[in-house]
């Protein structure tokens, strides 16, 4: 990049810097990011390891609507959920390799966006999430209500594993989650390929100034359509690979409390990020997972205060404010020495 | 400044009416074609709102709008955009954590069909570079291109709103208070600028600097309370009775 002729302007708290995008540095993360998900199921017992990364992309889903396109969704376990469902039961009554199931989950998510998104998108703020609330309560009633399919309370039971007969990977947790991880890195990478695309960009605009946007000709609605649509059909993914990695659907992925838990998931993080979705959920699925293994059963009111003490002590979340820290530090270090070089008086003689 | 025959923006009856206050009031107005129209009026005489019903972010009450012939009355703001009405915001009106640079590629981008194409790089945007360097040098903010317009200082955000109104390439420009809180040599600056781009375009613009009106308007239309008091020519309007007794002490100042 070209340095201006013009002197950087002070950062301040209101006016946080551009990410400077260091291609350096994302190589850096990308390659500890892969090796970490690769290591995982080593540290972690396996299927715990799995609903990590499920649910890393379910957040990140989560974040291009919250954080790149300033919509809050408080309805995403509509979509979590029925592709949960849609996944197993397309395993159970075909008997398809799993990666077939999940796509079919993920598609059965992006349609039933469809309608949700152009219903809520008319509305904004609270009553965005509000309509969103309101349709995913109606997919949990059917989830309930419809329980020859479903199996209503009790869940879906019994969801194969099918994998082009490859034993290992239907039968042994550890192999499985390597077979899964592609499906989930692919979603990662699309959500990346989404937020940094032309239409990424119209989403930023749209979140800082939604009437400028329009003004420029660009049809507001369609695009936060489309991003709802999207953001499903990533969720969708997540949510089937988490069906086939437990073989069993609970009442539970549809419930409100899992749209909840999502938004606590991507917020602890820090919006806006991508990377921030991963680490919220890493934190969020270990620690309920180790409380539960200690017998604790208070697991709410620990991840709860956890959100609390995260949010007001850091209001860009774990990553944003990492990020925030790091893209200042180097601001600072790039105008002290730009303005080090400019003195005269330190020339050598 | 020519004008020729063709109407580019006309208003008929033109009324909204906010819980029974009457902003704009059966406004009738006639932009002709490369014309340079200037709205003036005390604060409060209905000249925002008259914008934002030209633009489709207000539904008029009653009354029709037409853009060369075409009726836009009721449509959206990005649907009159896409007619080639671009307008500018007396309140700036940006994209806090976009630079200069990205602000012109989204609105050089605005009205093509590139913008839903999520598969791509974002570099696409780049792909106009001499376009996107032409119009910033053109609003002098080359040398800030890639700094966030939250840094920007108030004179060159408005100078990024001019740019953001040219990228769109429009038939009609509707400048909102182009400099307003500017300092008398972004005034300058920025009344030659718009006369340099208003070569071959409609512009209409609100402005309460009458040394801007006198210098760029061709034709003045005076609003006061939502309705048209006068309209003609700058010297015509300034010697009206009517406006000088309504609008007196202010017109002085210039």
């Amino acid at each position: 990049m070209t340095q201006s002729t013009v002197t950087q302007a002070p950062v301040t708290e209101a006016h946080p810097p551009v990410a400077a995008t260091d291609p350096r540095l994302r190589w850096v993360l990308l390659a500890a990011g892969l090796v970490a998900a690769l290591a995982l199921p080593w540290f972690v017992y396996p299927p715990v390891a799995m609903d990590i990364v499920a649910m890393a992309l379910f957040a990140i889903a989560l974040d291009i609507l919250l954080g790149y396109t300033g919509l809050l969704s408080f309805g995403h376990a509509a979509f979590w959920g029925s592709s949960a469902y849609v996944t197993g039961l397309i395993a159970t009554h075909y008997g398809v390799p799993f990666p077939v199931a999940v796509i079919g989950g993920a598609l059965f998510a992006m349609v039933l966006a469809l309608p949700a998104g152009y219903l809520s998108v008319r509305r904004s703020g609270i009553y965005f999430a509000m309509v969103t609330l309101a349709f995913a309560q109606m997919v949990y009633f059917v989830g309930y209500r419809w329980s020859d399919l479903t199996g209503g309370e009790n869940g879906l039971q019994g969801v194969p594993r099918q994998f082009f007969g490859i034993d290992l990977v239907e039968t042994d947790s550890f192999y499985f989650y390597y077979a899964a991880l592609p499906i989930l890195l692919l979603g990662m990478w699309a959500a990346w390929r989404i937020v940094h695309s032309p239409f990424g960009r119209v989403l930023v605009s749209i979140r800082d100034n939604s009437q400028r946007a329009r003004a420029l000709g660009y049809e507001v609605d369609r695009y936060k359509v489309v991003a709802f649509v999207l953001s499903a059909g990533l969720t969708g993914l997540a949510g089937g690979v988490f069906a086939i990695n437990h073989g069993f659907v609970a009442l539970t992925e549809l419930h409100w409390s899992t749209s909840g838990e999502v938004v606590l998931m991507t917020v602890l993080g820090g919006i806006g990020t991508l990377w921030g979705g991963i680490l919220g959920a890493f934190l969020a699925v270990m620690l309920a997972d180790y409380l539960a293994s200690s017998g604790f059963d208070g697991i709410d009111l620990v991840t709860g205060s956890v959100f609390v003490l995260v949010v007001l002590l850091f209001r860009r979340g774990l990553w944003g404010t990492v990020r925030h820290q790091w893209l200042v530090w180097q601001q600072r270090r790039r105008s002290r020495r730009a303005s080090a070089s400019a003195d005269p008086t330190r020339r050598e003689p | 400044m020519t004008t020729n025959g063709r109407v580019a923006l006309r208003t008929q009856a033109l009324t909204k009416v906010f819980r029974g206050f009457r902003a704009v009031d059966s406004v009738d107005l006639v932009v002709r074609e490369g014309g340079v129209h200037a709205l003036v009026g005390p604060n409060g005489a209905g000249k925002t709102t008259l914008f934002n019903l030209l633009t489709g972010f207000v539904s008029p009450t009653s009354g029709a709008i037409t853009v060369f012939g075409e009726d836009v009355t009721g449509q959206q703001p990005e649907q009159v955009a896409r007619r080639g009405v671009a307008r500018s915001f007396q309140i700036t009106s940006l994209f806090e954590t976009l630079t200069s640079r990205e602000h012109v590629e989204l609105a050089l981008q605005g009205l093509t069909r590139q913008g839903f194409r999520f598969w791509r790089s974002e570099k696409l945007l780049g792909g106009n570079r001499a376009r996107v360097d032409e119009l910033l040098t053109q609003v002098g903010l080359m040398a800030l291109a890639d700094r966030q317009v939250g840094l920007l200082a108030y004179g060159q955000k408005r100078a990024l709103e001019l740019a953001l109104v040219l990228a769109l390439d429009p038939r009609v420009m509707l400048l909102d208070e182009p400099t307003a809180g500017m300092g008398l040599e972004d005034i300058d600056r920025t009344i030659e600028l718009v006369r340099r781009i208003a070569a071959g375009r409609t512009v209409v613009f609100v402005d309460h600097n009458m040394h801007v009106v006198g210098s760029l308007a061709d034709r003045v239309t005076v609003l006061q309370q939502g309705r048209v008091l006068a309209e003609g020519a700058y010297d015509e309007v300034r010697n009206d009775e009517r406006v000088i007794t309504a609008y007196l002490g202010e017109a002085d100042n210039a």
